[in-house]
């Protein structure tokens, strides 16, 4: 082991007069440069510390000459952190670094360019370009290796120069080098300019591929990151090739590192749309399930980022994990983010055989501390009422049990299921609602609230004193939550329907039609009240047919997502948007959206649910399609027929964002905007099938793009700024930060 | 890709700050240190602010943080913080505060040699050391020759092995180390029971060693000599960047050429007959509000030439309790009013045998009736010589050009640490 350093008493702030001091008087009497060593690392402990040290920009730049690597790499961190904000200075190390350039030692020369590459000015940027066409041909890998970065930071800096240099061409070439590091780099390169909105476009054909492939086995496991994951952009023409390709990266799984796994998987699903033999496709599966599993043993970051992924790729293909719940049975000690995760997947995986274990678990999880935790567990035991018939009676058992214990969050989830459960099951377990009814008090959120008014009036003929209960509701109707006013109103016009004899009834459903329609200024309250109220005055029996019209069953196959949408989700397998289960052009801005591409292999439902990619990277924010209203079809096939017609669409090159205006309230734009592409993905799909035979709607069980957990996401991940809740906005953000 | 890499103490004081790319300033620290480190409540090791993502890893107090602006992928940047990790391990015996401030300059030449623009590089430790050191004696004048080998080490197939390593005595050592997770209900089923295994190895061979590795892998033995019946079924190997997986998938060998020194060979999974080394047998009553009584008996469930050591048994107690009494014969017990447990501890446990202890948990009164969660007990423990998967290690071939005999050693541990849950 390698002595341990002994720096820190460096860490302390100084000025910048004495550091200048030091640095001159260590120009004479410095024997071995320990004086000068010391001083650059005070300052380099500075500049960590966030002390603005440029102004000793050309005393640092003085011990250049000193022969010593330490000295220079410090220097050269010195370099990076201000080259950029002396543009007027930075001539004086311009003739160092184009000697380091030529040195010959490589570790010398590819560290002469990686320093200069950092610095995106155009005065070294100038001075780099005819060495780095050198070092993109040098004789020493290594060197080719840190010139292949170069030029996606010679990009950023500068699109035209590096355009104009010929370095794409010069990466292309490195992709067919001999050193598989080498490749690998030029490959990400290749990658980042190519998701670059203004940048070249990125495509792999058959024989690159396979060249690429080679490489794959000889590469760090960093470079087989960027290897396959270059491979979505490759489009299968033929199954074989896609089967081929599948069978060759099949190996991959076994990798020690969960980035190379999760990479292969995401390509292995991406190809399974162009394989067609099915028994290969079930060899995928299965092969996928162990190292999934395998990677819950590590640390807990990565477990998170694995079950995030698991949850979607289960909803694809069932088949990876069937029989695997008790993996997910959460640890005590588990992390609060790790629990919920796994929380979800265990709902997923429930069926019949292994409810009665699930359902033992979640109550166990039921009495634990963490309230977002036993809040979803308790939920979850509702809904695996609705999905497992043969556990319902045990599940609505294990819900009654709970809410003995009086802890009211859990009463109050409890009844938010049971809702469910009754409608899930009309006829069956009616005989608790006097149960339900003793926790009238606890309820204090507006959701269980509501739940509970709508137990109430959907049930009023059986409750005999309903309209008691409804009638000390209605008390606080005017200050309550909207959610629940809708409810009560509705609650109160069943009663009257129910029980139109009682005056108890009547003078309650007139006190509450008065409130909406005069008191209140929400219009969706208003309209409800009106039209109850215009129904019972026009025709009270056709009001009892609408109001109390049966209603759908409720079933849980609502709980998968699109299968269009899942595609596309997929494509981003391992990375932040399988995380927050969000296209990342949605979230990110500047992120290009990805999708499946057509081809003659594409399987027949896959090409039927694609969907294309939007043409401009963030959605325009003067579409305000929220909710279920009409969908505008016109623009929306305009939209359609543009993307199919050329599927990467360049954008003027000069503009990178589109201007956002700044309309009333970010909170509510950036809301709006997810929205537009939900109901994109919703929507899409359908209007597309007018050449195919449509889907028959209730076979299709990934029909609806809900999640599991309908409206609870307290607890779902997500990125902050997108959620709304009150918060700022993307744009404000930005300029917070930056 | 990783925009910028980030070393935070707990105060949120930053150690490290490297911005690779300039999409950030260096204040966004600061934002990182308000969301999380001054967060009491962190419950996501991402998090998204706008288009701005933050990954963290907590280890002994610091933050290691990695920012970025892109659909970055997560697991490679979890890995990349792990790996960060083990480098300073390996350099610097230990990674906190004080490790490294001591070795800031040597962290930042390392995090640009690891990591170029956002792009995890080359990160084998034993490569890494041939040209970055703690010593401060580099110069310039390493021989052009010499870097040569380095880059084309650092670049090349077998990127973790330097050509030239010479050793006198050829040996390897072999540590299979399995950590058992058991978690049991309070009616004392098997919920779930587990193996995660690792094979350390410690390779002092000359030159440039092929080995082939042969295990009690049911696939393999099913298809060479049926009848025997000592087999292990693996669900899952992962192994290091050094092993052959083509020549795994065709047949299941394990052939590399081992990294110098110490590295980690592979990991396994596996969950089928799994031998539970301790068995706990709690039985615990509550005594109307005020009481809770224990007795635990813990059965050590192995051959009687074996034994545990270092067994920890941690029984929690309600979190109103204010005296306990403990009563164990074999070993030591303790009330730990911090933790909320009863730590009881046993030196050596012989194969076989059987010890328990009575507690009993005196609670006050508590104005409100909050139910207790009933933690699980939780048991630490080491078998030395014994795996609970019943993983062999049949042969280890070493083949080198120059035909040395080479000396091998195998030693086998099953340990629980954290995972070993019974409830009651």
């Amino acid at each position: 082991m390698a002595s341990a350093g002994q720096d820190a008493k460096f860490f302390q702030r100084g000025k910048i007069e004495e550091f200048r001091a030091d640095l001159q008087a260590a120009e004479s009497k410095d024997k071995k440069f320990i004086k000068r060593k010391t001083v650059l690392k005070k300052v380099v402990a500075n500049i960590t510390m966030g002390n603005d040290m440029s102004p000793l920009f050309t005393d640092v730049v003085q011990c250049l000459g000193t022969p010593l690597l330490e000295i220079k790499k410090m220097v050269y961190l010195f370099l990076m952190s201000y080259g950029r904000s002396r543009p007027d200075q930075i001539h004086m190390v311009i003739p160092n670094f184009l000697q380091d350039c030529n040195d010959r030692n490589p570790l010398i020369r590819a560290l002469a360019i990686r320093t200069m590459s950092y610095i995106p000015i155009p005065e070294v940027m100038e001075a780099l370009s005819d060495n780095l066409r050198h070092c993109l041909k040098d004789r020493d890998p290594y060197v080719r290796k840190t010139a292949a970065i170069c030029v996606v930071k010679v990009y950023n800096a500068d699109p035209r120069r590096a355009e104009k240099g010929g370095f794409v061409e010069q990466l292309r070439d490195l992709m067919l080098d001999a050193n598989a590091t080498v490749v690998a780099n030029a490959v990400a390169a290749l990658s980042e300019i190519g998701d670059r909105q203004d940048g070249v476009i990125f495509k792999l054909n058959l024989a690159t591929a396979n060249r690429l492939l080679a490489a794959l086995g000889e590469s760090s496991e960093w470079g087989q990151i960027y290897i396959l994951d270059s491979l979505l952009r490759y489009v299968p023409e033929r199954h074989a090739d896609a089967e081929t390709m599948a069978e060759r990266i099949i190996i991959h799984l076994n990798h020690a590192n969960s980035a190379v796994v999760l990479t292969t998987i995401k390509i292995l699903l991406y190809l399974m749309n162009y394989m067609e033999n099915r028994r290969l496709v079930e060899h995928c599966c299965k092969k996928m399930g162990p190292p999934l599993v395998a990677l819950l043993s590590s640390g807990p970051e990565v477990q998170y980022v694995t079950l995030r992924n698991i949850l979607l790729i289960i909803q694809r293909r069932p088949a990876v994990l069937k029989n695997d719940v008790r993996v997910f049975f959460c640890k005590y000690n588990d992390p609060i983010y790790v629990k919920l995760a796994k929380l979800e997947i265990m709902y997923r995986l429930a069926r019949a055989e292994n409810a009665k274990e699930v359902l033992a678990e979640l109550q166990e999880y039921a009495s634990e501390v963490d309230i977002d935790f036993v809040r979803k567990a308790v939920r979850s035991i509702g809904r695996l009422a609705i999905k497992v018939e043969a556990a319902a009676d045990q599940c609505i058992q294990a819900l009654l049990n709970l809410m003995e214990n009086k802890v009211t969050y859990v009463v109050q989830e409890a009844i938010i299921v049971t809702k469910d459960i009754f409608r899930r099951y009309p006829g069956q377990y009616e005989g608790i609602i006097p149960k339900l009814c003793e926790h009238l008090d606890a309820l204090d959120e507006s959701e269980s609230k509501a739940a509970m008014v709508w137990i109430i009036g959907q049930f009023a003929d059986r409750i005999d004193n309903a309209d008691e209960l409804l009638d000390d509701l209605c008390y606080t109707f005017l200050e309550e939550h909207v959610e629940v006013q809708l409810a009560l109103l509705t609650a109160t016009v069943k009663l009257f329907i129910y029980k139109a004899s009682s005056e108890r009834a009547k003078t309650l459903v007139h006190k509450v039609l008065k409130w909406a329609t005069e008191e209140v200024d929400n219009p969706d309250l208003r309209d409800r009240g009106f039209m109850y109220w215009r129904m019972l005055a026009i025709n009270p029996s056709a009001a009892k047919d609408i109001v109390l019209a049966e209603k759908p069953a409720i079933t849980t196959d609502s709980d998968r997502m699109d299968r269009g949408a899942l595609d596309q989700l997929l494509l981003h397998t391992g990375s932040l948007g399988s995380i927050y289960h969000k296209n990342p052009e949605t979230f990110i801005r500047g992120a290009i959206g990805k999708s499946l591409v057509d081809s003659p292999a594409l399987n027949a439902h896959s090409r039927m649910v694609l969907i294309p990619l939007a043409p401009t990277a963030l959605p325009p924010s003067v579409v305000n399609v929220t909710g279920p209203g009409p969908i505008e079809s016109h623009s929306s096939n305009l939209v359609d027929a543009e993307a199919l017609e050329r599927p990467p669409p360049p954008p003027p090159p000069e503009s990178k964002l589109p201007i956002q205006p700044q309309t009333n309230g970010d909170g509510q734009q950036d809301q709006s905007t997810a929205e537009v592409s939900r109901n994109g993905n919703s929507s899409e799909p359908e209007d597309d099938d007018d050449d195919v035979a449509p889907l028959p709607k209730s076979d299709d069980p990934y029909a609806n793009l809900a999640g599991a957990f309908g409206t609870y996401m307290a607890d779902e991940p997500r990125p902050m700024a997108a959620g709304g809740g009150g918060g700022r906005g993307r744009n404000d953000l930005d300029d917070l930060l930056f | 890709m990783i925009s910028a890499f980030f070393i935070f103490n707990q105060k949120g004081e930053v150690l490290i700050s490297r911005l690779y790319r300039t999409d950030f300033k260096r204040s966004i620290a600061d934002v990182f240190r308000i969301q999380v480190v001054s967060n009491s409540d962190v419950r996501s090791p991402i998090i998204t602010l706008g288009s701005t993502s933050f990954f963290h890893v907590r280890i002994n107090n610091l933050y290691v943080v990695a920012v970025t602006k892109t659909n970055a992928n997560a697991a490679l940047v979890f890995e990349f913080c792990y790996r960060f990790i083990s480098i300073c391990k390996a350099y610097f015996g230990k990674v906190d505060e004080e490790a490294v401030k001591n070795n800031f300059v040597v962290i930042y030449e390392l995090i640009d040699e690891i990591n170029d623009f956002g792009y995890p590089q080359n990160s084998e430790i034993d490569t890494l050391k041939t040209y970055i050191t703690t010593e401060s004696i580099v110069s310039t004048n390493i021989a052009a020759e010499e870097s040569s080998k380095i880059t084309t080490q650092a670049t090349g197939a077998i990127s973790w092995r330097r050509a030239d390593v010479r050793y006198k005595k050829n040996e390897a050592f072999v540590d299979v180390i399995e950590n058992v997770n058991l978690s049991m209900s309070a009616k004392g089923n098997v919920l779930r029971a587990d193996v995660d295994g690792h094979i350390q190895m410690r390779a002092y061979l000359t030159g440039t060693p092929e080995c082939k590795f042969g295990l009690n892998d049911k696939l393999v033995i099913d298809k060479n000599d049926k009848g025997q019946s000592d087999a292990v079924e693996l669900d899952d190997c992962r192994f290091h960047q050094c092993v052959s997986l083509a020549e795994f998938d065709a047949d299941r060998t394990i052939s590399f050429v081992p990294p110098d020194g110490e590295f980690e060979l592979m990991r396994y999974r596996s969950t089928s007959n799994v031998k539970l080394p301790l068995r706990v047998i709690p039985s615990v009553t509550e005594v109307g509000t005020t009481q809770v009584q224990y007795t635990v008996i813990v059965k050590a469930n192995f051959n009687n030439k074996l034994s545990a050591t270092d067994v920890v048994i941690r029984i929690p107690t309600p979190l109103n309790t204010t005296t306990t009494e403990c009563k164990a014969p074999t070993g030591k017990a303790k009330y730990v009013p911090a933790e909320n447990v009863i730590i009881w501890k046993i030196a050596r446990l012989q194969g076989g045998a059987e010890c328990s202890i009575r507690a009993t948990a005196d609670l006050t009164r508590t104005t409100t009736r909050q139910v207790w969660a009933r933690p699980p007990i939780d048991v630490d423990f080491q078998v030395l010589m014994f795996t609970a998967s019943g993983l062999i290690v049949r042969f280890l071939k070493v083949f080198e050009k120059s035909n040395y005999q080479s000396v091998k050693w195998v030693r086998y541990l099953t340990k629980a640490s954290g995972n070993y849950q019974i409830r009651f």
